[in-house]
């Protein structure tokens, strides 16, 4: 027996310790290029020259008097609602649909959660196929359902192409999403659900005046990562569209890609970069809140006395 | 107003026999207690009656209507109250008393009347506005029978809907309760574990074990009359005394039993009355204000380990020293007969 103090004795110090790590890598990793893209966005630094020069607001006067900016922020905006409202409809169902029990459950899960875990750039490159010009499946369905007459130039056509974007960002969250609302499902006490049987709801309204904004904190959190998912993500559209035809469906992780690395004008990329900024945190703290105030509204409904 | 009605009823998960060959009568408007140990059977036999829970075998009729079949909760005519209240979180107190007169489609002008209505019965009008989070346990309880109530239901069904209340609210909880059920007269069925619910409320209770009914009767037929052991030791607090008694005029293997309140100093008794005297080996005297639980062995008994347990009353200031044997006795009227092996009452 040893009488002296050790480090693991010191709490004060034993958790600094045991944070450096943690706090270093954000720091490095996500402080640092975050504070460096604030300041390249003022800057008319360009790829290949390791000249800094302040421009001022000069890339923002720029770029907020480029349509083709203006049109990639309206993209976004597009992209990641539309994403997000396809994937809360499709995630409630398949929750539905998974709740209950049937033959071969295992295997419809482990299905549903693939396109989480497949890399986006391959899914991606699938989905090119699927949305081909000339051998998409799509068309090709249709057309021998007899559903369809002419043809459907998905990648060709700039508000096609919006759609496949967002078809395929939703595709790719709502396994993720279809998860989260399960978890909130099985939050809800299963006497509030009886309660409503016996007090003589039917389906629709179980799910529309109990469940659904029971799950509203739940399917908060969904949407918040969603929002961000999406917001931030450059390969799908790099991949399908590359911003393209004409430059109609950039969003602004990929124009910003274009602009500040293709094509060397580092300050002006960051700047469109900097432009998610407001907008993601808008959506976080919107979220949140929304998210705290029906966690406090869903606490204590059960239970016995205060 | 409707009786119930239920035959050889049946309820298996898996290998469990959670509801085993039920029969039961329920009279219309009768306050009837199920009670039982957790895993008895009780809340599933509700939850059967509700339609919450198919029934293996068997069958329920509710006001002469079968409803063992695929006839949905909603159509049976039942209000149900949970041991949780199952309030809805989100909905105010007046939107949770109204979902489910919204759910049958009653007019806005008659949801607000009958809402009121229900509120100023059970006191909680200036509630209306509030959500379940901002009541206590005992406001939330009453809201949750208002829901029940504004249903106009042919039966209450309630599962222990005053277990999370404290101590001290239950039992203006269980008067309340009592009051209201005598006042709207309708059938009630009241699942609980708690023995002194069961007697405090039940116009009869149903004793169920391990998916049996072991006895239906009044408070006063079940607590003087047990059919069996297990009531006998189930029902009453502190539990009946059974022993094994070392008296030839009794057939063999024949457990004698009597409440602990029976059981007294000799020299409280009156000249000539009919007595069993017993030497009690007195071991420890608990005081308990109002009374005293005398603890210790009867030196008669085949099993003279065995506890058995005297309740005086605090009337009697007799003082009853620890560690010594004293002379107390039974009215002979008092003892019950079991058949040792079976559990089964047995005539003297």
């Amino acid at each position: 027996m040893t009488s002296r103090r050790t480090l693991a004795d010191r709490e004060d110090v034993l958790g600094s310790v045991m944070l450096a790590p943690a706090l270093g890598y954000v720091i490095l990793l996500v402080g640092v290029p975050f504070v460096l893209a604030i300041a390249l966005s003022f800057s008319n630094a360009t790829a290949g020259s390791l000249s800094f020069q302040w421009a001022g607001l000069g890339n923002y006067v720029a770029i907020l008097g480029d349509s083709i900016f203006l049109r990639a922020l309206r993209n976004s905006v597009v992209v990641t609602v539309g994403t997000q409202v396809l994937v809360i409809i499709l995630a409630t169902a398949a929750a539905q649909v998974f709740r209950a029990t049937f033959r071969g459950k295992r295997v419809a899960r482990f299905v549903l959660l693939l396109p989480w875990a497949v890399p986006v750039s391959l899914a991606a490159i699938a989905w090119t196929w699927i949305f081909d010009s000339t051998f998409s499946v799509i068309n090709w369905t249709l057309k021998a359902a007899g559903l369809m007459h002419g043809w459907l130039y998905w990648l060709g056509d700039p508000a096609l192409a919006l759609l496949a974007i967002i078809i395929v960002q939703a595709w790719r969250i709502f396994p993720f999403a279809t998860v989260i609302v399960l978890a909130g499902l099985a939050s809800i006490p299963q006497e509030i659900m009886e309660a409503a049987i016996v007090d003589g709801a039917g389906f629709w309204r179980r799910l529309l005046q109990i469940e659904l904004p029971l799950l509203l904190p739940v399917v908060a959190v969904a949407v918040l990562f969603g929002v961000v998912y999406t917001a931030t993500d450059l390969g799908v559209v790099y991949i399908l569209t590359g911003g393209g035809p004409a430059n109609t469906t950039h969003v602004l992780p990929t124009l910003a890609f274009q602009r500040g690395i293709l094509g060397a004008d580092l300050g002006q990329g960051a700047a469109i970069a900097v432009f998610l900024l407001p907008f993601l945190i808008v959506v976080a703290i919107a979220m949140l809140r929304i998210a705290r105030r029906a966690e406090v509204g869903g606490a204590g409904g059960t239970g016995g006395a205060r | 107003m409707a009786g119930i009605e239920i035959r050889n009823l049946r309820k298996q998960f898996g290998d469990l026999h959670a509801v085993d060959g039920v029969d039961l009568s329920i009279r219309d408007g009768e306050f009837l207690v199920l009670l039982g140990s957790s895993g008895s059977g009780k809340t599933t036999l509700l939850r059967m009656i509700a339609g919450l829970e198919r029934p293996t075998a068997g069958e329920i009729s509710i006001g002469g209507e079968r409803v063992d079949g695929d006839v949905p909760p909603r159509a049976r005519g039942i209000a149900m109250v949970f041991q949780s209240y199952a309030l809805y979180p989100h909905r105010t107190v007046f939107q949770n008393i109204a979902f489910p007169l919204e759910a049958s489609r009653t007019p806005r002008q008659r949801i607000e009347e009958k809402v009121r209505w229900a509120a100023n019965m059970f006191g909680i009008t200036r509630y209306l506005d509030r959500y379940p989070r901002q009541l206590s346990g005992g406001e939330r309880q009453r809201v949750a029978l208002c829901r029940a109530l504004v249903r106009d239901p042919k039966v209450f069904l309630l599962d222990e809907p005053l277990a999370n209340l404290d101590a001290k609210l239950r039992n203006t909880a269980r008067d309340d309760l009592k009051r209201f059920q005598r006042q709207i007269q309708t059938t009630t069925v009241y699942v609980t574990h708690d023995q002194v619910e069961a007697m405090g409320l039940g116009d009869r209770i149903v004793v169920m074990e391990h998916g049996k009914v072991r006895q239906v009767g009044t408070p006063q037929e079940v607590y003087e009359d047990p059919v069996d052991t297990f009531v006998a030791t189930f029902v009453g607090q502190p539990p009946m005394n059974l022993l094994p008694l070392r008296d030839p005029s009794l057939p063999p293997g024949t457990l004698v039993g009597f409440r602990p309140e029976h059981l007294l100093p000799r020299s409280v008794f009156a000249a000539g009355e009919d007595l069993v005297t017993f030497r009690f080996a007195v071991r420890r005297v608990e005081y308990l204000g109002s009374d005293r639980y005398v603890y210790g062995a009867v030196m008669e008994s085949a099993a003279p380990d065995a506890t058995i347990i005297a309740k005086l009353p605090g009337t009697i200031p007799l003082t009853i020293p620890e560690g010594e044997t004293h002379e107390f006795a039974v009215p002979r009227r008092l003892l019950r007969y079991f058949d040792a092996d079976t559990g089964l009452r047995r005539r003297p």
